[in-house]
Order: structure tokens, then C-alpha cells, then sequence
């Protein structure tokens, strides 16, 4: 970011090299903030914190109220009592998420780091919030900006779209008409506010630059250099002929689990959303330890499974 | 009467179908034999051609000293300015003083095309090809990798102004390695070839035997007479070279053109118009001479050279009188007392470039750039060309000089893309007077795909000389030169006053490792990485598609039964 400030200075476009793949908005933000870089990644960092302590505290409350309704109805078997949630667990686990992201040694190595992935966190953090408090408007613009900073929170769509039907009780059926007229309501809302702010960009900088430099960085994969994920040694190590086949395959992995898992996983959305953060962090082109900070520190709401 | 008035009429007419003469061209070959601070000799040879005919406009088909190759070349492509060397060692301007003519070691190849270019890509990558079936040199590795558009370091040095610098381009090939077989093409232009003149004395086995050796063709358009109303074409073919005192014998300082060349001068150019042999016998401390040249020099020549006064013996191998004595002429060099190493004088402006740092992550540039003028301060235009594999961070240059920050009048900076083509980073610094300037900047180095790397990867790559462009203020005021009869050292760059001439220095190239993959292992990190998608893709197509069935305990077949009542007499418990 330090460097496509620098370029800017010159007054040479920031995408014209290849050493700077960040968004214009992130620019934007750091033109003003650079000399405070480590308060705004602190900040950040408390901010993920703060939205998933009241999105956890939110959506244990509607679990709370199902296992409650479901015991009542005498629907679990006898032998399932140590996995059901008893009122005491439930009331610490937002904490216990919370902790668990800021505690988290991958949480304070990109701090320390500086890495803008943990923008990237508070953006989808605020996404989930806004998913769990059911407002599909904030959830649709906050998915939007995460679309917008890297491309895989495009995946996202489907379990927040899941909850939010679920939330709003319509039954999720092909055929439903209800269920259509919703899908295209958030849809509408996820493309407007994604358009709005590529637009904005553009305005930004006054060109079309960042797309290729942005997007088509993250899906063409030409920079090697070591990091945790799949894709660099493979591609270093391929040949020529067919680097654009398997650069297919493995983008295609990444988004092609949402389909099957979101069959299966209708009625739980929110452990959708958390098996797809983890295999986005896993299969993406780039990732970083801030992206398995993020889904490890949803691992408490579901302790109870653990024996 | 009649007569008369016919013959002036026929003799007009024949004036008047000019185009179908030969336009007149002119040879001039000369040799500069320099000695250098300790005890190593410089030869530098020219080969001018200049042709009063203009290329551009209209198909000439009669080609007499000028080379057809070369020629047609310039004709078919549109080029208004070329200028080709080809290198090897490296020019140590701190030892050996400023020199006549550098050129960054390996090939350097820039061109000014005309205006009348439209797609100046094209063009280039074609002339880069022509020019290395011409001079057998790997040129045709020039391509968008290693080409750039300099905006202000070079200007045009013939005719024309230089204002749209679209139609420049420059590429270096730090890498390229001279020897016999780009001799050999660079002779054969020459209009006598190896046959007579200054020619004879290039013989490849002693020319590669030195510190330094660099061939150069330059073919610019210049003014035909003052007026300047017409353009004609100038080839300049240069040949410098740096005989060692340590390697080619025995530490015995004296030298002779038998000694340098094995060969010794026995006739000019039949062609040629001019042939001359400089020796500089400057004084270095205004005492005594240094050097003492026999056989004794015909006449003097004093002249004002790069900011010095200088003074040569000039053997005219035209004049009749040279070869009275002896049918050939050896020109012996003896050094009158040793030298001291107190007299090497400093260059003005002379520069240093090397790489820092550790692993093979990050590294750092540093150039020094040193103004040893005692009150003059100037300023440098530095260009850097950086491969796009070694990725610059433009916020980390920092440019200091005499522990201050010094921040240059104007910068270009032109970022690499990845694969396509390389930095450029150029910048006009002012020098103060008696100084060091450092400049550093740091960059990262990239992994690349296993075939881009060269056969030897853990050789390291190059990364092409700086160029460093300043006009240099002269202790002595030099006065305005005849670009024709100079000799060849002051009128390559024109100067555009008396106070001041014109320096091209190049820098040493750089060596810089980058990390290699383990080339043994394609098909081991493919299978590495395929089994961590199939692993993961294998759970979750399990945990997504199994369903769970209720098995009913069967009493099972015949061989069930068996193996129970097997099992029953062994007292294990039955299945």
C-alpha cells in the first residue's frame, strides 16, 4: 500500500507495476490514515472482535429458542443430552469467540504485519452481523465490499441467502414463488451496491486499471511468490501448455463447493457460512494466516459437538 | 559558338540527372593510441564514412564506401539514428580516466526511428533481427522484456530534435559475450576490410587478449556543409581496446603497435581521404614529457580534450614521407621514468554500482555517484533499467549526498509489469561540487516459472549498466572544434559551448541470484498438491453424499456359519 501511495505521488498510475494489487478504495483510505497505520489495525482488529461477539450472542439466542422448542416437542432421542446446550455454555460463547479471534497468534502476526487481510476480516465480520440481525440491505453491502476487496466472499451469497430465508420463514422450495421473489430482492441488492462501488472507484482514480490489476490478478494467479496456499509452487513447477487448464481448475475449486453444501446444509446456514469461510481460506489464490484466524474463531459455537 | 552552347547544354543536363552519379562519400580512418595510468596502453580506432546522399527520400542503388547491408537497412525501416555496440570487460573510468567513447558492457543497441514510423514496435523487433544476422550476435533477444523509451537521457546526436521520445527506444543485453565471429561481420563493413589501412592491425587473437574491447556503429544524419540545407549519412565504426601490462607480457611497460597488434602499419586506405595515427604524449604534471614515441612524429596536434589540454603526435600514413625510411611503420612507446602513483589524476564524474543485502528474498541497489570538480557543481541525468523480475520499491529511494537528503529536479519512473517489460527509473540529480551522492533502492526478487529460468539459474541474473548523462564542466575552456577534421573523440557529441562537454559513463552490471524451485520436482509437487485438493474435495464429497442405512443383523450363508463354528471351537466370540 506504502508503494502505491509512493506511485501516486509520482503521478504514475498505482496498477501500472505489478507490485500493487489493493483496491482504489483502499487507497482512499490509507491516503488519510497512513501515518496512523497501527492504531487503524488495532482498530480493526477490536472492531471483528466487537461484530462477532453480537453476532454470536444473536444467533445463540435464536439456537437457544429452537432447542428449546425442539425439547419441548420431546423431538431428541435420549442418548443425544451431553450435545444438547445447556443455558450456562450458551451465554459464554460469544465470548469465547471473540477471545479466541484476538487471542488468536495468526490475529496479532498480520497485525503486527500490517496486512490489509484484516480489513478484509472486519468487512466479512460486519457482513455476518448484519446476515444474523436479519437486515438483508446491510448484509447485501457488506458482502458487496467484500466482494469487491478480494472475489471470494462471492461465495458467501448462498448461506447468508439461506439465513436470511430462514429468518424470514420462507420455505426453500424451487418451485416457491416466495422464495424466488426474496433470491431477487437480495440479489438486486448484492449487484447494485457491488456496481455503486466499482463505479466509485473508478471515479476514484479515473480509469478502468484496477479491474485488470485487482481481479484479474486473483484469477490469473501470475506472481509466485512463496505463501501458504496451493497454487504457487504448482504453478512454478507446470508447464506452459497447461497453466491456463489447471488455473481454471483450481478457481473453479474454490466456488464449487457451494452448490452441494448448500444442499445439504439448508437448515444450518450458519455452519454453511463457516465451512465456506474455511474453504476460502484454504483454496484461495493468495491467502494469508488472517483469513484462518477469521473461521478458527468460530470453532466455540460449535464445541458442544466435540465429546 | 554553336559548339559551345551545345556542350553547356548537354553538360546542364547531365548536372541536371544528378541521381544517376554516384553521390560522393568520404573515408577517414584514425587511431588513438592513449596510454593509461599504470602502464596499460588504450587503442581506439575510427572508421568515418560520411555519404552526401540522403537515404530516406529516394532508392539509391549505388553503393560504394558505405555498406549496402547497413544502407538498406536505414532505408527500409526508417531510422533516423542507430547506434550499436557490443562490449566485453568493463571501462574502469576511476584507474583509467574518462574515456573517449564508453559503452555498458555487453550489446547496447538504441535507435531513433523517423517520424514517418507508425508502428515503431514492429520496426524495432525487426531491426533487432537484421541486426543479428548482420554482426552474428544473439541480438534477437531484444524484446519487450528488455526494451525501453528513455525519456531524457539520449538524445539524438545527428540531425533533428528530439522531442517525441516515442520514436526512441534502448534495450541491453548484459549477458551477450563478444568474440571473433562479431569481429569478423564489423571488418567485413569496412570499405578496405582487413586488407590495408588501420584494418590490418585487427587481428582477433591479440584484440581479445586485453582488459577491454568494445565495437561500436553509429549511423547518424548530419549537416552536409554549414548551411546545413541538406542531410548526409555518417557511419562511424569504433574500436576500442585496452591492452594490459600484466597480461600480454612479462610487467615490461613499453609498448609498439607490434607489441599490441602483432602487426605493423604499412599502408592507408586506398579509399580513404585521411589516415592518421594519434599517440598522446601529454604531459601529465606539466614538467617533463612521460613518454617518449619513435619513431619521431611528423608534426603535433594540440587540442582542448574533455576538459583538458592534450597533445598528440600525429602520423599522417598519406604523406609520402612516412614510409621513406622503413616500408612499415611500428610505433614504439617508452616510458622516459616511472610513473608515480601520485599522478592518476580522478575523472570529474565517475560512478560505482554494486548490490546489497541478504537471502534471497530482498536486496537493495546502491549507485555512488562521485563529482571530484573542487567548486563546480553540475547535474546527472541517471538511468536505470531494472528486469521486471526484480521488483523495485520506489517509496525506499533515497537519494543522499553529504549526509543530507537530495531530491532530484525529475523523475520518470515506469513501474515493470510482470513478463512484459522492465523498470525504468530516470532521474535528473544535481551534483554539488566535491561530493558523493548515494543512491539507494530496494527491491524483491520474484520466483519465476521453471522455464523461465536460464540453463544455469544459480549463475545469477544480470541486471544491464546505469547510465549516467552529464554535461561536465572544463577546468580549461575549449573552443568550438571543425566536426570534420577533429579527431574522434570531440565530435561525436556535439558541444553546444566552450565550458562544458559531454559524458556518457556507464556503470557496472550487476549480478543478482534469485530463488530457484527445485527443478528436480514437477511431478512430486503436483502429486503433493493434487492430493491435498483430493483429500479435502474426497471429505467432502463423503460427508455430503453418505447417507446412513440401518443394517439388520443376518443370520448370514454357509460360509458364515462355518467360520463360527470355527470360531466357537478356537473361543473367540462368533461374527
Amino acid at each position: 500500500v506504502v508503494e502505491g501511495l509512493a506511485l501516486l505521488d509520482l503521478g504514475v498510475s498505482p496498477y501500472a507495476g505489478a507490485v500493487f494489487h489493493e483496491t482504489p478504495l483502499v487507497i482512499y483510505l490509507f491516503h488519510f490514515l497512513i501515518d496512523y497505520a497501527e492504531m487503524v489495525f488495532m482498530i480493526t482488529d477490536v472492531l471483528t472482535a466487537v461484530a462477532l461477539y453480537l453476532a454470536i450472542q444473536d444467533f445463540n439466542k435464536v439456537v437457544f429458542k429452537k432447542q428449546k422448542l425442539l425439547i419441548e416437542l420431546d423431538k431428541y432421542a435420549p442418548d443425544v443430552a451431553e450435545l444438547i446446550q445447556t443455558p450456562k455454555e450458551m451465554h459464554y460463547t460469544p465470548l469465547k469467540v471473540a477471545l479466541f479471534y484476538l487471542l488468536n497468534p495468526y490475529t496479532v502476526m498480520s497485525c503486527v504485519a500490517k496486512s490489509t487481510c484484516a480489513i478484509n476480516n472486519t468487512v466479512i465480520a460486519f457482513f455476518i452481523l448484519a446476515t444474523i440481525k436479519g437486515s438483508a440491505f446491510l448484509s447485501a453491502v457488506f458482502l458487496a465490499l467484500a466482494t469487491y476487496q478480494s472475489l471470494y466472499p462471492l461465495t458467501l451469497f448462498a448461506p447468508a441467502l439461506l439465513y436470511l430465508l430462514q429468518r424470514q420463514f420462507i420455505p426453500v422450495k424451487l418451485k416457491s414463488k416466495g422464495f424466488w421473489l426474496y433470491t431477487m430482492q437480495y440479489a438486486a441488492l448484492y449487484l447494485c451496491s457491488l456496481v455503486v462501488i466499482i463505479c466509485l472507484s473508478f471515479f476514484l482514480l479515473n480509469s478502468w486499471d484496477f479491474i485488470p490489476a485487482v481481479y484479474g490478478f486473483i484469477l490469473s494467479v501470475p506472481d509466485l511468490t512463496p505463501n501458504i496456499g496451493l497454487f504457487w509452487y504448482f504453478f512454478a513447477e507446470m508447464f506452459e501448455h497447461f497453466s491456463l487448464f489447471f488455473v481454471c481448475v483450481f478457481q473453479i475449486n474454490v466456488f464449487f463447493y457451494t452448490i452441494p453444501l448448500a444442499i445439504k446444509l439448508k437448515e444450518h446456514p450458519v455452519f454453511f457460512l463457516f465451512v465456506q469461510i474455511a474453504v476460502i481460506s484454504i483454496f484461495k489464490s493468495y491467502p494469508t494466516v488472517g483469513d484462518i484466524a477469521l473461521y478458527m474463531a468460530f470453532l466455540p459455537v460449535w464445541s458442544h459437538l466435540y465429546r | 559558338g554553336g559548339m559551345a552552347a551545345v556542350a553547356l547544354v548537354l553538360l546542364l543536363l547531365l548536372a541536371a540527372a544528378g541521381p544517376v552519379w554516384a553521390r560522393p562519400d568520404v573515408l577517414r580512418e584514425e587511431l588513438l593510441l592513449s596510454p593509461l595510468p599504470a602502464g596499460d596502453v588504450a587503442a581506439t580506432f575510427q572508421f568515418r564514412t560520411r555519404w552526401d546522399a540522403d537515404l530516406q527520400r529516394g532508392a539509391v542503388s549505388h553503393y560504394r564506401l558505405f555498406p549496402k547491408a547497413l544502407g538498406r537497412l536505414v532505408a527500409a525501416l526508417g531510422i533516423r539514428e542507430l547506434h550499436l555496440a557490443l562490449t566485453q570487460g568493463f571501462w574502469r573510468t576511476r584507474t583509467w580516466g574518462q574515456p573517449p567513447l564508453q559503452a555498458p558492457a555487453g550489446a547496447e543497441l538504441w535507435v531513433w526511428f523517423q517520424p514517418t514510423v507508425t508502428d515503431v514496435d514492429k520496426a524495432w523487433k525487426e531491426l533487432s533481427n537484421i541486426l543479428s544476422g548482420i554482426f552474428c550476435a544473439s541480438l534477437n533477444f531484444i524484446d519487450s522484456t528488455n526494451t525501453v523509451t528513455p525519456t531524457a537521457s539520449f538524445k539524438p546526436l545527428g540531425l533533428g530534435n528530439g522531442t517525441d521520445h516515442h520514436l526512441l527506444r534502448y534495450a541491453v543485453l548484459p549477458r551477450e559475450v563478444v568474440c571473433t565471429e562479431n569481429l569478423t561481420p564489423w571488418k567485413k563493413l569496412l570499405p578496405c576490410g582487413s586488407k590495408a589501412g588501420l584494418a590490418v592491425l585487427l587481428k582477433a587473437e591479440r584484440l581479445f587478449h586485453s582488459s577491454y574491447h568494445s565495437q561500436a556503429v553509429h549511423i547518424r544524419p548530419i549537416c552536409r556543409d554549414a548551411s546545413c540545407l541538406a542531410v548526409s549519412w555518417e557511419l562511424r565504426q569504433t574500436l576500442t581496446v585496452v591492452f594490459d601490462s600484466f597480461a600480454s607480457g612479462q610487467g615490461k611497460k613499453d609498448w609498439s603497435l607490434f607489441r599490441m597488434f602483432s602487426r605493423t602499419l604499412t599502408d592507408a586506405c586506398p579509399l580513404a581521404s585521411q589516415s592518421k595515427v594519434y599517440v598522446d604524449i601529454s604531459p601529465k604534471n606539466k614538467e617533463k614529457e612521460l613518454l617518449e614515441v619513435t619513431p619521431p612524429p611528423a608534426s603535433l596536434y594540440e587540442a582542448v580534450v574533455q576538459g583538458e589540454k592534450r597533445t598528440y603526435a600525429v602520423y599522417d600514413l598519406l604523406s609520402p614521407l612516412l614510409f621513406n625510411t622503413s616500408r612499415s611503420l611500428n610505433v614504439q612507446l617508452k616510458w622516459t621514468r616511472p610513473q608515480d602513483s601520485s599522478e592518476l589524476p580522478t575523472p570529474v564524474l565517475h560512478a560505482h554500482r554494486y548490490v546489497s543485502g541478504y537471502g534471497l528474498q530482498t536486496g537493495e541497489i546502491s549507485t555512488l555517484i562521485y563529482n571530484t570538480h573542487p567548486y563546480r557543481a553540475f547535474p546527472v541525468i541517471l538511468l536505470e533499467t531494472v528486469p521486471w523480475y526484480l521488483r523495485l520499491y520506489v517509496h525506499t529511494l533515497t537519494i543522499i549526498t553529504k549526509g543530507k537528503e537530495n531530491k532530484p529536479s525529475y523523475i520518470h519512473y515506469q513501474p515493470a509489469q510482470d513478463r512484459r517489460r522492465p523498470h525504468l527509473l530516470e532521474m535528473l540529480i544535481q551534483l554539488p561540487a566535491n561530493s558523493v551522492t548515494k543512491i539507494t533502492i530496494q527491491f524483491e526478487r520474484a520466483l519465476l516459472k521453471w522455464t523461465e529460468y536460464p540453463p544455469d539459474p544459480n549463475h545469477g541474473f544480470y541486471v544491464g549498466s546505469s547510465v549516467l548523462s552529464a554535461l561536465v564542466p572544463s577546468i580549461i575552456a575549449m573552443k568550438e572544434v571543425d566536426m570534420e577534421q577533429s579527431p574522434l573523440f570531440t565530435s561525436l557529441f556535439p558541444s553546444s559551448d566552450g565550458s562544458s562537454y559531454f559524458v556518457r559513463l556507464y556503470t557496472e552490471p550487476l549480478l543478482v541470484n534469485l530463488p530457484t524451485p527445485d527443478f528436480s520436482m514437477p511431478y512430486n509437487v503436483i502429486c503433493l498438491t493434487c492430493t491435498v485438493v483430493a483429500v479435502c474435495y474426497g471429505s467432502f464429497y463423503n460427508l455430503l453424499t453418505r447417507t446412513f442405512h440401518v443394517e439388520e443383523p443376518s443370520r448370514g450363508g454357509l460360509a458364515k456359519r462355518l467360520a463360527n463354528i470355527i470360531r466357537k471351537l478356537r473361543g473367540v466370540p462368533p461374527l
